[in-house]
C-alpha cells in the first residue's frame, strides 16, 4: 500500500473517530458511536500492516491476538460495579504502551533529521515517555484504591506540594541533559537518563495519586483518561504519525473535559484536587450532633405506600451492595401501582463519571426517569418521599448552610425539601469528604440501617406482600 | 428541655403557637413540651389531641412560663387579667421566649423582658435572606391573610366575582385593585383572580412589576421616576410629587373597581394615607374596601380597626384578625417556622443563641439583659437605594464583592500564550509545524463534540476514548519490523500486547454498557 493511501486511510479512521465521541451524545446513537470507533480502530490498523514500511506480521500476529482475547475475556467478565477498576486498569496499559513506544523510538534513531528538528524530536521523546509512566503508576495506584488493594484515605507526605515541585524541576533538568547526550549520540548516557526520568516520574505519579481521597476518585479517573490521550499524541508527534495525534487530542480533550465537569459537581478548583490532602482532617466544619431518627422496613415500606411521588437518590453505596437490580424491581412495582418514581443522579456519585447511569441501566431501569441533578432539584419540594440509598456528601445540606464546612458551596441534591426522607445507610459514619452530614438530623429524615442489598429486598417482599 | 405553649389572652386571637403537629414534631426532636389546658380550643385543637401527641396539659399558667426553658407564643406578651400580672414578668429568668415582638411599637416591653435577662427571638424581626424562608412566619401569615382578605371582601361584596353571560343578560367581572404587591398582595391576586375577578395591582417598587404580572393581575405604574424600594425589600416613604402622583391614580381607579384591596405599610412607620374619604364616595355603591393595613392606623381614612363599616353604600373592612380567622391552617403554618427556628437554634442537643447565625442574630431583641434589636446592619439592600438616599458605605461593599480577578494577570497570560508561540513559529522546523497544526484542531474538535456527550454516557464516553487511545498500538507497530530478537523489536511488541489488550477490551465493555441503555 502506497503511504499517500494510508495517509488517506488514516484521516478516514481519524473522522470515524470523532465521529464515534459525537455519536455518544445520546443513548439513541451511542451504539453506532462505538461501532464507528471498531471501524476506525481496524481501518488504522489494516492501513499501517499493509503499510510499505511493515513485514514484522509474525510479532504483530504473536502479540495481537492473545492481546486481543484477553482484552475480550476481560471485558466480558467485568462486574458493572468494577467498572471504575477496569477503566484505571486500561489507562495504565496506555501509559506504559507510551513509555515502550518512547525507548524503541530512541533505540531505533533516525538519521535523517539534523538540528532543532532532531532536537524537538528528542525532546517529544521525552515527553512521551515522562507523561506515560506518570500515567502508567498514577492508573495502577488509581486501579489499586478503587480495587480496595490500598486503602482510600489520601496519603498526606510532609513538604508534598515542595517535593512535588523538586521532582519536576529534577524531571526538567534530566530533559535537558537528555537532549543534549541525544545529540551527542551518546547513546548509553541517554538511555540511563531517559530510565532515571521515567522513574522519577513514575514516583510522581504513584504520589499524586496516593495523595488523593476517595472521593476525589472520579477527578482523578477523568484525568488519567486524558493523561493516556496526551501521551498517545506525544507518541504520535515522536512518530510524526498525525492519527496517534488526532486521537491522542480527542481523548486528552475528552478527559480534560469530564475532570472539569467532575470539579465542578464538587466545586473544587482542579489544582486543588489533584494537590491532594481532601478528605484529611483539614476541615474546621462543626461537628454536628443531635438524636437521628431509625425507622424500621415495615415503616419504610408504609410511607412508601404513601406516596404519590418518590425520588431514589443512589451513591457508591448501591454500587458496593449490587442493590440496583431489586430496585429496578421495587420501581416497576411502584410504577405499576402509579406511582412517579424517579433517580436522582449527582455529577460525582460513585467512582467514575456516569458511574451510576450505568449501573441503573444494566438493571434495566428506563433512562428517561433517571434524571441530573439540574433537572431534578427543583422538584424536591413536592416530593413525598426520598430514597437515600448508600449517598452521603451528595445530600449533605452543610454544603449550602454552613460557609466552614470543607465541602461549602458544592452543588447538593436537596433532598431535605421532600415531606419525608429515608436514609439508608451501613452506619452513621460520615462520607468520603469526612464530615457529620446534618441531613440525618433532619425531622423529616429517618435512617434505615443496615446492608442497602438486604433492606430494599425486604422492603421489596414486604410491598408486594400488602 | 421544656417547651411551654400558654394559651394566647390577646383579645379575639384564635391562633396557637403549638399544634399536635408540631408538638409531635417537638417531641421528636427530644424537646417536653407542656401545653396550657384550652390553648388550642379557638383553633379546634383539643387537650386531648395535644396529649395524644405527647403533650403535658396544665392549668398551671405561672408555672407553665416558669419551668419552660422555651415559651412559645403568637402574640407578644401582655397583661394578664386572671392572673394579674403581665406575661413579661411570669417568663423563666434567663429563658426564651419567641413570638411576634414587634420590638419598634414595644420598647416598653423590652425593657420587662431584659429585667428577667431573657433572651427573646422576634419572628417578625427574621432577616428576609434565602436561608431564612423556613422561618418567615411574616410570609405565612401574610400570604394566609392575603387570601382572607379577598374572601371577606366577597363575602360583603353583594355581586358575583367573575363575568357571566346568563339568560337575563350578561354580567360584568368585577375589578379588584391590590395595592401594595408584597406576599399578601400577591396572594391576594391570585386568590382574586382564581374567582373570576380582572385585577390590578401597584406598588411603587417597580421589580416586583414582574412578579404582579405572573401572578395573572395587570401592574399600575405612575408615569413618574423614582423607586420605591427600600431596605430588606420592603417600600420606603417616597417623595411629595410622588404621592401626589400615586394619589392622582388611586382616585381614578376609585372610580372604576368595585373592590380595593389595600395592604400598603412601611416597617416602623404609621400606614400611609392613601385613599381618601372622597374616594371612597366616589365608588360605586356595593364597593368594597379591605383595608389590611388597619392595625397600623389603615390606608383608608375612614377605616375602623377591627370593624365592618358602610360609609355610602361602600363597604370598610378593617379587620385586624385575618389570620386569626383561619386559626387551623394559620396555627399550623406560625408553629411550623417556631419547629423550624428551634431546629436553627440546635435542636435540643445544640440548643443556643448563636450570635455567629444570620437568622437568629437578625431576630434577637433581646439578650442577657441587653437590648439587641436593631441587630447590625451586614447585608446589603437586596434592590439598589434610590438617588436620594444615597448609601455610600453598603455601595461599597457590593463594589468589593463583584470584583474580578486582576485583569493584568489575564493580559500577562495572553501575552505569554503570544510569545509562546510567536517563538515556536519563529524558531520550529515546518515539518513540527504541521503537526502541531494537526493537534491543536483535534483539541479543538474534541472540546466541541465531547461537551455534546449526555452526562448519563460519561461512563462508556470514558471507556470508548480509552479504547481509542489504544491507537498506540500503531505506534508500536511502526518499529515492529525489525529482527524479532532486537530489543526495539521486543519492546514494540510489548506495547503492541498491551494496546491491542487496551482496544479489544474498551470496545467490548462500552458496547457491553451501551447495549444495557434502554427507554
Amino acid at each position: 500500500m502506497p503511504n499517500t493511501l494510508s495517509t488517506v486511510a488514516y484521516t478516514v479512521a481519524a473522522a470515524l473517530f470523532i465521529l464515534s465521541l459525537s455519536g455518544l451524545g445520546n443513548p439513541e446513537t451511542a451504539r453506532r458511536g462505538n461501532f464507528f470507533g471498531i471501524a476506525g480502530m481496524l481501518i488504522a490498523l489494516v492501513a499501517t500492516a499493509a503499510g510499505q514500511q511493515f513485514s514484522g506480521y509474525g510479532m504483530l500476529a504473536l502479540a495481537l491476538i492473545p492481546a486481543a482475547l484477553i482484552g475480550w475475556v476481560l471485558a466480558s467478565r467485568v462486574q458493572m460495579t468494577e467498572m471504575p477498576q477496569l477503566v484505571a486498569l486500561l489507562h495504565s496499559f496506555v501509559g506504559a504502551a507510551a513509555v515502550l513506544v518512547g525507548f524503541a523510538t530512541l533505540l531505533k534513531p533516525n538519521h535523517t533529521m539534523i538540528g532543532a528538528e532532531a532536537a524537538i524530536h528528542t525532546i517529544e521523546i521525552y515527553i512521551g515517555v515522562c507523561i506515560g509512566s506518570v500515567t502508567f503508576t498514577g492508573s495502577v495506584i488509581a486501579f489499586a484504591k478503587l480495587h480496595g488493594i490500598i486503602g482510600g484515605k489520601p496519603l498526606i507526605l510532609p513538604a508534598r506540594h515542595l517535593a512535588n515541585i523538586i521532582v519536576l524541576l529534577v524531571t526538567l533538568w534530566i530533559g535537558s541533559q537528555f537532549v543534549h547526550a541525544v545529540e551527542t549520540e551518546q547513546i548509553a548516557r541517554s538511555l540511563w537518563l531517559l530510565g532515571a526520568a521515567t522513574a522519577i516520574t513514575a514516583l510522581l505519579g504513584i504520589h499524586m495519586v496516593m495523595a488523593i481521597g476517595g472521593a476525589d476518585m472520579p477527578v482523578v479517573v477523568s484525568m488519567l483518561n486524558s493523561y493516556s490521550g496526551w501521551a498517545a499524541a506525544a507518541a504520535g508527534f515522536m512518530l510524526s504519525n498525525d492519527l496517534l495525534i488526532i486521537t491522542g487530542a480527542l481523548v486528552g480533550s475528552s478527559g480534560a473535559i469530564l475532570s472539569y465537569i467532575m470539579c465542578k459537581g464538587m466545586n473544587r478548583s482542579f489544582l486543588s484536587v489533584i494537590l491532594g490532602g481532601f478528605g484529611a482532617a483539614e476541615g474546621t466544619a462543626v461537628e454536628v450532633e443531635g438524636e437521628h431518627r431509625e425507622i424500621q422496613v415495615d415503616q419504610t415500606v408504609s410511607l412508601i405506600r404513601n406516596a404519590k411521588r418518590i425520588v431514589i437518590v443512589p451513591g457508591y453505596g448501591m454500587a458496593v451492595a449490587q442493590a440496583q437490580h431489586t430496585l429496578s424491581e421495587l420501581t416497576k412495582d411502584l410504577q405499576s401501582n402509579g406511582v412517579m418514581v424517579q433517580f436522582a443522579i449527582h455529577p460525582i456519585a460513585g467512582r467514575l463519571p456516569g458511574h451510576m447511569n450505568v449501573l441503573l441501566a444494566e438493571a434495566n431501569v428506563s433512562y428517561d426517569i433517571v434524571l441530573e441533578m439540574d433537572e431534578i432539584n427543583h422538584e424536591f419540594p413536592e416530593t413525598d418521599l426520598v430514597l437515600v440509598i448508600g449517598a452521603n456528601d451528595i445530600v449533605n445540606p452543610s454544603a449550602i448552610d454552613d460557609p466552614a464546612s470543607t465541602i461549602a458551596g458544592m452543588p447538593v441534591l436537596e433532598v431535605w425539601k421532600a415531606k419525608d426522607v429515608i436514609v439508608m445507610k451501613r452506619s452513621m459514619a460520615s462520607g468520603y469528604a469526612g464530615i457529620a452530614n446534618p441531613l440525618f438530623f433532619k425531622p423529616n429524615t429517618q435512617m434505615l440501617f443496615g446492608d442497602a442489598k438486604k433492606n430494599v429486598d425486604a422492603i421489596l417482599t414486604a410491598y408486594r406482600s400488602g | 428541655m421544656r417547651i411551654g405553649i400558654p394559651k394566647e389572652i390577646h383579645p379575639g386571637e384564635r391562633r396557637v403557637a403549638g399544634t399536635p403537629r408540631t408538638v409531635k414534631d417537638l417531641i421528636q426532636m427530644g424537646f417536653t413540651v407542656v401545653v396550657e389546658q384550652g390553648a388550642g380550643n379557638a383553633a379546634e385543637h383539643y387537650d386531648e389531641m395535644y396529649a395524644e401527641a405527647g403533650a403535658v396539659i396544665t392549668n398551671d399558667v405561672r408555672s407553665l412560663w416558669a419551668d419552660s426553658d422555651i415559651v412559645l407564643k403568637v402574640h407578644s406578651p401582655q397583661y394578664h387579667e386572671d392572673l394579674d400580672a403581665h406575661e413579661a414578668d411570669l417568663i423563666q429568668q434567663g429563658g426564651c421566649l419567641i413570638g411576634f415582638i414587634w420590638p419598634a411599637q414595644h420598647q416598653s416591653l423590652l425593657d420587662k423582658l431584659n429585667a428577667r435577662g431573657a433572651s427573646v427571638l422576634a419572628m417578625d424581626c427574621v432577616p428576609r435572606i434565602t436561608r431564612a424562608q423556613k422561618v418567615d412566619a411574616l410570609s405565612a401569615m401574610a400570604n394566609a391573610a392575603g387570601y382572607r382578605a379577598v374572601i371577606e371582601a366577597v363575602n360583603v361584596y353583594p355581586r358575583f366575582l367573575t363575568g357571566q353571560s346568563t339568560a337575563a343578560g350578561a354580567i360584568k367581572p368585577a375589578k379588584v385593585l391590590v395595592i401594595g404587591a408584597g406576599v399578601a398582595g400577591l396572594a391576594a391576586i391570585g386568590t382574586a383572580r382564581s374567582l373570576g375577578a380582572i385585577v390590578r395591582a401597584f406598588d411603587t417598587r417597580l421589580e416586583v412589576g414582574d412578579q404582579v404580572r405572573s401572578m395573572g393581575a395587570e401592574f399600575l405604574e405612575l408615569d413618574f421616576d423614582e423607586e420605591g424600594a427600600g431596605q430588606g425589600g420592603y417600600a420606603k416613604v417616597m417623595s411629595k410629587e410622588f404621592l401626589d402622583a400615586e394619589m392622582k391614580l388611586f382616585a381614578q381607579q376609585a372610580m372604576d373597581v368595585d373592590i380595593i384591596i389595600s395592604t400598603a405599610l412601611i416597617p416602623g412607620k404609621p400606614a400611609p394615607l392613601l385613599i381618601t374619604a372622597g374616594m371612597v364616595e366616589s365608588m360605586r355603591e356595593g364597593g368594597v374596601i379591605v383595608d389590611m393595613a388597619a392595625q397600623q392606623g389603615g390606608n383608608c381614612a375612614l377605616t375602623e380597626p377591627g370593624e365592618l363599616k358602610i360609609h355610602k353604600g361602600v363597604r370598610i373592612v378593617g379587620y385586624t384578625d385575618l389570620p386569626s380567622r383561619m386559626a387551623i391552617q394559620t396555627s399550623w403554618l406560625y408553629a411550623s417556622t417556631l419547629v423550624n427556628m428551634i431546629d436553627e437554634m440546635g435542636g435540643v442537643q445544640n440548643f443556643k443563641i448563636d450570635l455567629e447565625n444570620e437568622i437568629i442574630r437578625g431576630a434577637l431583641v433581646c439578650h442577657k439583659g441587653e437590648t439587641t434589636w436593631p441587630p447590625p446592619q451586614v447585608t446589603p439592600p437586596v434592590i439598589a437605594t434610590s438617588p436620594d438616599q444615597p448609601r455610600a458605605d453598603t455601595l461599597e461593599v457590593t463594589k468589593v464583592e463583584v470584583k474580578k480577578p486582576a485583569p493584568w494577570l489575564q493580559y500577562l497570560v495572553l501575552i505569554i500564550a503570544a510569545l509562546a508561540l510567536f517563538g515556536l513559529g519563529v524558531s520550529a522546523p515546518e515539518s513540527f509545524l504541521s503537526h502541531f497544526t494537526v493537534f491543536v484542531l483535534a483539541c479543538f474538535v474534541g472540546w466541541q463534540v465531547v461537551w455534546n456527550v449526555a452526562p448519563a454516557l460519561h461512563t462508556p464516553l470514558m471507556s470508548v476514548t480509552n479504547a481509542i487511545s489504544g491507537i498506540i498500538l500503531i505506534g508500536g507497530m511502526m518499529h515492529l519490523s525489525g529482527a524479532p530478537t532486537h530489543t526495539v523489536t521486543i519492546l514494540s511488541a510489548v506495547a503492541v500486547f498491551i494496546a491491542a489488550i487496551n482496544i479489544s477490551g474498551g470496545f467490548l465493555v462500552t458496547r457491553r454498557m451501551l447495549s444495557m441503555f434502554h427507554r
